[in-house]
């Protein structure tokens, strides 16, 4: 992890690139977290993937209820030769849940974005294929939302797949 | 207006899998065809749509989702020390290595010192399931091949493991054996020879499969030259763990950013050189040996002391305390109806587990319970390999890349 000198030189950097693109740093625990603006994520990761953090490691979304702006994708970087990493962060409103996709510069993004989409309803604009992947197609609602209610999801047999109302609508 | 059954019949056939369209090719039609949920190869309840052109693979797509059970969602709605048991159950050949991503995670917002000792027997207890890991992908793998013999001692194996586990926790799967800020008890008395008389077995017998398989002119017609990866696309895709060592990237989170005290062992991280299915079979069977060298040395050199920190507010007191000391019982009480609460922060804890970079996000909004739990879970990310390992590859090897791709459905689904 670079520390929090590391983490200012590398949002300077950054900020010298980009002017507006770097909202926020943070270093908790060890782990630099870079807040950005959600039109110059592309730029901030491409710029950080030429500094060398170069394995997109993981993607995250988070819902950050009742806080606004609620939704948040998290990109959790890594450079391989240096073995550290750093998280890019950006927050978004709920009625504008639109982020660049980053599945032309790493595709192995192309999962974890749609993974995103599906539980959070975050649209990656750019997605060779952005459906939903771990709930079925014709799922409403983005269950990993903190809004939507646990529970009361009704198993469809065969007897009663035409009473369950919302399924045969 | 309702139209009943046919309606959702209707919608279900003709819900669209592919953006591209597959159709007529340049000089023969394709054909697509849909393989599993339900079938033997794939490991659980993959299915996999296949463009085919006559017998060679042009296309593969995934399709997931069949074993989702809203892990991460529960896990919201549980205390900390409640959703161990709960992650534990997504990728089910590696559960300890699934609650100490989450336990290790926890203890990093808690700032939590883990004893010497508990952290000796979590790697104990890692490797020995990295070892089961292994054996049971190695049997169910060449009963793909069609070798069910190899089957039959890897399950062998794998139940003196499983025994072993039932020995120190009371369960062979999902033990719970992990906890914030170490392990549930110490070992019983005749463990640690048990163990040191299973990796020697386990040596032994490797050695035997070795001499079933690595020279097997089948194995070895079915395993060289396919599947091949180049590293460039593996680092592109994600991919880590076994797939990513075969096509010869030493990165292993053990050595690399060692966690738990990895770095007090002595130990290889076996590499490939071509990153084909044989590379693969062979990183994961040297793999086995080097986990029982870092036991050995765990085992031998197993420090004295308590074997989960001596914090009352994340660890529950000794049950004879309960008895005499009020304070402990106060905590008991505490601990157990409303759990801990963590301070807020997000952090993320990435490990090495049998398939990958294991890695867990936690963020805490200062309650009891999480506020959101993501897994990264290698079989996930690695299931994209599957296309550029098997695309323009025969049908009948896409079987044999899969089942060397070693994903758990477990784990991609949650």
């Amino acid at each position: 992890m670079p520390d929090a000198t590391g983490l200012e030189l590398i949002a300077q950097g950054l900020r010298d690139r980009h002017p507006d693109a770097v909202l926020d740093t943070l270093h908790f625990r060890g782990e630099a977290t870079i807040s950005v603006a959600s039109a110059h994520v592309r730029d901030v990761l491409l710029a950080l993937r030429e500094q060398g953090y170069s394995f997109l490691a993981s993607l995250h979304g988070v819902d950050y209820y009742p806080d606004e702006p609620r939704l948040s994708v998290h990109w959790q970087l890594l450079d391989m030769s240096a073995v550290d990493r750093i998280c890019v962060k950006v927050r978004l409103p709920l009625d504008d849940a639109h982020v660049d996709s980053v599945v032309d510069i790493w595709p192995g993004a192309n999962h974890p974005e749609r993974e995103v989409y599906d539980m959070f309803g975050i649209v990656f604009d750019g997605h060779p294929d952005l459906r939903r992947i771990l709930m079925p197609e014709d799922y409403e609602g983005h269950p990993q939302r903190r809004d939507f209610p646990v529970g009361g999801e009704p198993v469809i047999f065969t007897y009663n797949e035409d009473k369950i109302p919302g399924w045969t609508q | 207006m309702s139209t009943g059954i046919s309606d959702y019949r209707r919608r279900e056939e003709s819900t669209s899998y592919s953006a591209e369209p597959a159709g007529m090719g340049l000089e023969q039609e394709m054909m697509t065809v849909n393989m599993g949920p339900h079938h033997p190869s794939t490991h659980g309840v993959l299915r996999l749509i296949l463009t085919l052109e006559g017998e060679i693979v042009r296309d593969i797509k995934p399709i997931i989702g069949y074993v989702h059970t809203g892990i991460e969602k529960t896990a919201e709605q549980k205390a900390y020390w409640k959703v161990i048991p709960v992650v534990e159950r997504m990728d089910y050949l590696s559960y300890y290595f699934n609650a100490y991503a989450f336990c290790g995670a926890v203890e990093k917002l808690l700032e939590v010192d883990v004893p010497k000792r508990a952290q000796y027997l979590r790697v104990i207890h890692m490797e020995l399931n990295r070892i089961m890991s292994h054996l049971v992908w190695l049997g169910t793998s060449c009963i793909d091949l069609g070798a069910i013999g190899m089957w039959w001692y890897a399950f062998r194996e794998r139940e003196q493991v499983l025994d072993l586990f039932e020995m120190s926790s009371g369960q062979r799967m999902h033990t719970r054996y992990f906890q914030v800020g170490g392990v549930i008890e110490d070992i019983p008395s005749g463990w640690a020879r048990r163990v040191k008389q299973f990796t020697k077995t386990m040596r032994e017998r490797s050695q035997q499969y070795s001499a079933l398989l690595d020279k097997n002119e089948i194995f070895l017609q079915r395993m060289r030259h396919t599947g091949v990866v180049d590293e460039r696309t593996l680092i592109d895709l994600g991919v880590t763990g076994p797939l990513l060592r075969a096509a010869g990237n030493p990165w292993d989170l053990r050595k690399a950013d060692p966690y738990c005290s990895y770095e007090d062992f002595r130990f290889r991280i076996p590499v490939g050189t071509t990153g084909d299915n044989y590379d693969r079979y062979r990183v994961r069977h040297a793999e086995i040996l080097e986990s029982c060298e870092i036991i050995d040395q765990a085992i031998d050199g197993l420090p004295e002391g308590p074997h989960i920190t001596e914090d009352r507010k994340v660890a529950l007191p000794p049950r004879h305390e309960l008895a005499t000391s009020m304070e402990a019982l106060i905590h008991h009480f505490k601990l157990v109806t409303e759990g801990f609460r963590v301070p807020p922060g997000e952090v993320y804890n990435a490990i090495e587990s049998p398939r990958g970079e294991l890695g867990c996000f936690v963020r805490s909004d200062g309650s009891s319970k999480p506020a959101r739990v993501h897994m990264r879970d290698p079989s996930f990310v690695n299931l994209q390999a599957t296309a550029p390992a098997t695309r323009d590859t025969y049908i009948a090897d896409l079987v044999a890349t899969l089942a060397m791709l070693d994903p758990v459905l477990g784990g991609v689904d949650r």
